[in-house]
This record gives structure tokens, sequence and C-alpha cells, in this order.
């Protein structure tokens, strides 16, 4: 790994500028969130993306529609990237009924399956084995998408983690294992609970590829990305990728941070993974300071637009309470035997 | 007397135990630096460091099954599950080991250990970090299951934990944390399996865990304006519970309601009721026995439909004042 920045791989100029564009948006909806929860207009507590934002693009880039993700507590990012949209996100950040779960999840479920969207998630190391039972489908149903599955450095220490793993490398299930090693699970640095640097490692206990990618570098988490999703396709099996990159923010918006070391953050805030990117599509003549400041505006309008929507909007229904609990009865009768194989490529 | 937080109350009784005894120790996530995510081990690295208080991976099962061990053989555990949701992921090793390890070796070994966490809602968390889930622990024989409902009590009942011989989940509540009580300077001990009466009345006896406590007691407040006395009784320890007193205050009062946040469905109520009207007080009572707890549905995001998932102090009101006024 090195902080020499990785070629442009096979991109177009308009799909390196929608990468720009992404991680742009995911970076003004985060700061549009941690002003909301300062001005108190939102509740304290969300877990925020900030400087992790090359992940989600360098991973989400490489996927279809049809393609899922599992997510997690610090999760917008990860679903901006797979096509969220903002307003129904900050809607369910307030708690409001045009949220993506009526306001009844928060931001640590906000889910859309429509989207491949399978859920962010409360339990840390909760969505691996939801991945593995998504690609477990891919292969029954012959449905030709892949997983990938985002989850934290503290995750790899779940007993889910080393069960999924091992699952999907028996079963060669495509899943694309997604590690933002961000040096931290909470306040607790990885060195106090992990005798290993490179997570990446842990692959050749379960028989897969294991890869570790510099995570503020766009374009090589993209490239390593590529490969993964090529071996899943090719019936290879999955990828155990990590991504080292590092948080700017606290664990939550109102956590202390005492735990850092002085002049940690600024020190990883000069390999903020925007400028870095920014710095390579000027060097290609791909964009100018101008193209720059007026995405920077957009992305940022957007952000305020959501949370105007989301504050204008209204609370759930009262009786929302006990709705959504279980699915109501339906008769076996109406039931119809379904093929479990669908037609070649259709998810 | 001198006033203490619930959760300084905690960390006195933590820090005293250690202090006096090299057995106990902590183990949990973030408790080191950070204190713990509610602040109750604040400072005990600096004074007891990293051997005893041990920052733990996200290893949830892990960190209960390496108290049984460490218990197995000699030391004396306290655990710290981060929020109780988590505990889900620590199942195996207190149900399937910890609880009936001493029975299954035929008495040869004994299990003492303490593993506390954070339960309940109100902080708007969500439905993965309100959960309420005691009763689980309840069916299960060979645990012990306590929960406290004020500082005094957290104190004293977390040494008598610590002191038993047996597994003990140790249910504290994220709303009762800052909340004050005078709190000896001593080390004491509120003995597991007593009830306490935590107020007298002669028309409603009202049995109520944890936060709940503290909600009916407002409620009484509020009841003895209309001229109902309210008789509350506080379990401390649900598992063993000790239902003498709560049956005599039934055979007083001829009337019973109990109140926790978990949800009623197969909650620790239905317990609570059942050894009730199966004792002698059946012939004292007047109306029906009711249950009043949280509804049969996840915790919500949203924090007024969150509110409405538990008992609140006007549930406790209506409720209290339809019974003694013959509303059912
Ligand atoms: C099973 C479980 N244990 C503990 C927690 C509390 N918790 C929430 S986030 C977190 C740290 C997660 O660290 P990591 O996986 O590295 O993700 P990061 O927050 O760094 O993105 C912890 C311990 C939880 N949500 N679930």
């Amino acid at each position: 790994m090195s902080n020499k920045e990785s070629t442009m791989a096979d991109l177009t100029k308009e799909e390196l500028l929608g990468m720009y564009r992404q991680m742009h948006r995911i970076r003004a909806f985060e700061m549009a969130v941690y002003d909301g929860v300062q001005r108190g207009v939102i509740a304290g507590g969300p877990h925020l993306y900030v400087g992790e934002e090359a992940v989600a693009v360098g991973v989400c880039t490489t996927l279809r529609p049809m393609d899922y993700i599992t997510s997690t507590h610090r999760g917008h990012g990860h679903l901006i990237a797979k096509g969220g949209q903002l307003k129904p996100m900050m809607a369910e950040i307030l708690g409001k009924a045009t949220g993506y779960c009526k306001g009844k999840g928060g931001s640590m479920h906000i889910a859309d399956l429509n989207l491949g969207i399978l859920g962010a998630n409360g339990i840390v190391g909760g969505g691996l084995p939801t991945a593995v039972g998504a690609a477990l489908s891919s292969k029954l149903k012959q449905g030709g998408w892949v997983v990938a599955s985002f989850f934290g450095d503290g995750a790899a220490n779940t007993g889910s983690f080393h069960e999924s793993l091992n699952l999907a490398a028996a079963w060669k299930l495509p899943v694309i294992f997604v590690c933002e090693n961000n040096t931290f699970a909470m306040f607790t640095p990885m060195e106090w609970t992990t005798a290993i640097k490179d997570l990446s490692a842990r692959a050749a206990a379960y028989g897969m590829v294991g890869t570790t990618v510099d995570g503020n570098d766009v374009l090589a988490v993209y490239r390593a990305a590529v490969e993964a999703r090529e071996r899943a396709l090719a019936g290879e099996g999955p990828t155990l990728l990590e991504c080292k990159t590092y948080r700017f923010l606290g664990h939550y918006v109102g956590d202390p941070e005492d735990y850092r070391k002085p002049g940690e953050v600024e020190m990883h805030k000069k390999n903020d993974p925007l400028p870095r990117f920014e710095k390579v599509l000027i060097e290609a003549g791909m964009i100018n300071k101008e193209l720059m400041q007026q995405m920077m505006a957009e992305t940022r309008q957007e952000a305020k637009e959501a949370l105007e929507f989301a504050l204008s909007s209204p609370d759930p229904d009262p009786s929302e309470l006990t709705m959504d609990v279980r699915r109501p009865f339906k008769p076996l009768g109406d039931l119809e035997r379904v093929s479990y194989i669908v037609e070649e490529g259709v998810g | 007397m001198r006033e203490l937080s619930y959760a300084e109350a905690l960390r006195e009784c933590l820090r005293q135990t250690m202090t006096a005894d090299e057995r106990v120790f902590m183990i949990g996530e973030d408790i080191g630096i950070y204190g713990g995510a509610f602040g109750v081990s604040a400072g005990l690295l600096a004074e007891f460091g990293k051997e005893r208080i041990i920052d733990t991976p996200i290893s949830e099962a892990g960190l209960a099954g390496a108290c049984i061990g460490a218990a197995l053989t000699g030391m004396r555990p306290v655990g710290e599950i981060q929020f109780m949701d988590f505990v889900a992921l620590s199942m195996e090793q207190i149900v399937l080991q910890a609880a009936k390890i001493r029975f299954m070796f035929g008495g040869k070994a004994t299990v003492p250990m303490v593993l506390r966490m954070p339960g309940g809602s109100g902080t708007g968390a969500a439905a993965q970090h309100s959960e309420s889930l005691e009763n689980w622990f309840v069916h299960v024989p060979g645990l012990k299951v306590v929960m406290p409902s004020n500082a005094y009590d957290a104190k004293g009942l977390l040494r008598a934990a610590i002191y038993d011989d047996n597994p003990v989940i140790f249910v504290e509540h994220k709303l009762l944390y800052r909340t004050k009580a005078d709190v000896p300077e001593e080390p004491y001990e509120v003995p597991l399996g007593k009830s306490k009466i935590v107020r007298e009345g002669s028309d409603l006896t009202i049995v109520a865990t944890s936060i709940m406590v503290q909600r009916t007691l407002q409620a009484a407040e509020q009841l003895a304006q209309e001229n109902i006395e309210v008789e509350i009784i506080d379990p401390r320890t649900i598992k063993p519970l000790d239902s003498a007193p709560i049956i005599d205050s039934v055979k007083k009062t001829g009337r019973a309601l109990v109140v926790h946040e978990a949800v009623k469905m197969g909650g620790f109520g239905g317990e609570v009721v059942s050894q009730i009207v199966a004792s002698e007080a059946f012939d004292y009572l007047e109306a029906p026995v009711r249950r009043l707890a949280g509804l049969d549905t996840p915790i919500p995001y949203n924090r007024t439909l969150e509110y409405h998932a538990v008992p609140q102090v006007e549930n406790i009101v209506d409720e209290a004042r339809k019974l003694v006024q013959g509303g059912y």
C-alpha cells in the first residue's frame, strides 16, 4: 500500500466525475447531519462517515442496481453510494413519516430493498451473515448478483465475521467482504484488541483472496473491488478487501474524542480522500476549480434541501407503533408454488 | 448523607470490591479509556490498570465465556455487556454453559460471575439498542437476575452479586444512571432475593421493576391527591423472586398491578400475577390482577412513538385509578 494514486483504470470521464460527485454528496450529507445536531434539530448520536467516502464510492461504483449491499451503524455513505436518496434518508434520521423506514428505524436501520440495500445495522457484525444468505440465493436462483458487505475493523473480531467468511468461502459465494479499517472500534484502538495489523491476512485462513488497499484512494478501492467482483461472478468465491482509512469525526456526533492521540486527526486530514481524488482529476485535466466549486455547491444545496424536506415532514401516525411487527396473515391457498430459478440475469 | 448517582454508586462498589479483593476484575467493551458507554467504569483504568480493567474486542460470546472460565478457576469476574441487546450474542455461553455447569458437574463447580448490562428504552436509540430482555434469563434454571431501581440498591446489590457463587445477570437501566440517592460510603450488601416495600398504602399493590419503580412512585404521588394510597413493592431480584411480601400486601389491599418495561406477552409480570392468584391472596382479591407493560413491538426510533411503546407515569395513574374505582 502506498499513498501514490492509482491510475484511472478503465473509467470514463463521466464515471470519474460521477464518483467525485458521489463523494461530495456523502460529505455534504454528513456535514448537514453534523450541523443539524449542533443546531439541535437532529438528535445526537448518528455515526458519520466523513473521511471514509472513498471506500463506499470505490466499491459501489463497481456494483449494478441488481447487486446487494449490507451496511453498518456508519451506513449513510454506503447507502448514498448505492443510490439512496438524500431526502428520505434525512427524513429517517429525523424520525419522520417520509423516511425510508417511516421514521421507525432511524439512522442505524435505513434500508431500501429496491436499491439492493439490505439495511444499515445497529449490531456490529450483524450484516455479514445476511450478506452470505443473499449471495446464497444468488447462487440458488442463478440470479447473477453479487453482494458487498461493509463492516469495520471492530466487526472483524466478531464471531459472525469468522462464520460468514468461512461459509462464503466453503460455498464459493459471490460476496465482497469490505472491511473499513479506520483504526478504532468505538473508543478502543485496534492494537488493544487485535494481534495483527492487516486484517486481510485472515482471508488465507478461510481459503479466499485477501487484499489491503489504501482506502482513501478511491481508484485503488475501485480496482480492487472490480477484481473481487470478477472473481465472484466467475464462481471463484468471496474476497476480503481491507480498506485502510480514518474517521475524521467522533464515533458518533457528541463523542468527546479524548481517546485520540494529539495531532492524529490533523495528520490524517492531510490524507483526505476528496482532495486526493481532486488532484488526480485536475492533473488529468478532467476538472477545474470552477467545476469543483460548482459540484460542492450543488451537493451542499441538495443536502440542505434534504434537511428542509425532513424538517417539514410529518411525524409517523401513532397507529404506526403497532404496525409492521408481523406481516398480516395470508391464507396458504393464495400462495402459488414458485420456481426459484428465474430467467437468466434477472434478480 | 452523601448523594451519589446510580452510575457513581456502581463505580464505588466496583472500586471498593476491586481494592479489597484481587479476584475481582472487570471485562467489557470500551470500559477502559472511555469508562464504558455509560461511564460506569470512568477512571478505573487509571486506578487498576489494563490487567484488571480489560477492554475486549467486540466479542460478546468470548467475553461472557472468559468470565465463566475465570470464575471456574478462582476469580470473580464482572463482565459488562455494553447494551443489553448485545447479550443476544452471549446467550450460548450464559444459558448453555454458565447456568448449568454446576448442575451438570454434579455440584462440583461454582461460577461466581456477574454480567452487568444496561437495558431499556427512552434514549432514541431505536430497536437494537433499547431491549428489555430480563425475562429470557428468568426462564433459565441456575441464573439469578437482579434489577436495581435506585443508586442505593445498585451499590449494595452489585456487591451481593459479586459475592454470590452463581452467575448473576445484573440489569441496569440507561435512564437511571444519572438519578441520585443517598448512598453510604462504606461497603454494604443488599441481599439478593429480598423484595422491598418502597411505599406503603392500603388501596392497591403495585409491583414494579427498575425504572418503573421510579415512575410508579411519581404516579403514587398523584394518586394520593385523589385519596388513592398505593403500596409499591420492588422485587429488586426478579429471580429468585421473594413473593411473600407481595402476597401479604395483596391480602391487605385486595388489588394488584404489575408494571414493567419489557414486553407484556411472556413477560415477568405474568409470573408475578400467577404467584398472586395461586396463593392465599386469591381469596382477598377485589378486582382482576392486571399488568401494565411494553407493547408487543420493537422499540421505534421516532421519539413520540418510543414514548408510547412502554408504560409512562400517566398510564400507571390511569390503570391504578381504574383498578381502585372498579373500572374492571
Ligand atoms: C454486537 C455489538 N456489540 C457492540 C456494539 C456497540 N458498538 C457500536 S459501534 C462499535 C464499534 C464498531 O467498530 P467498527 O466495526 O470498527 O466500525 P466503526 O465504528 O469504526 O466504523 C461498537 C462496539 C454493537 N453495536 N453491536
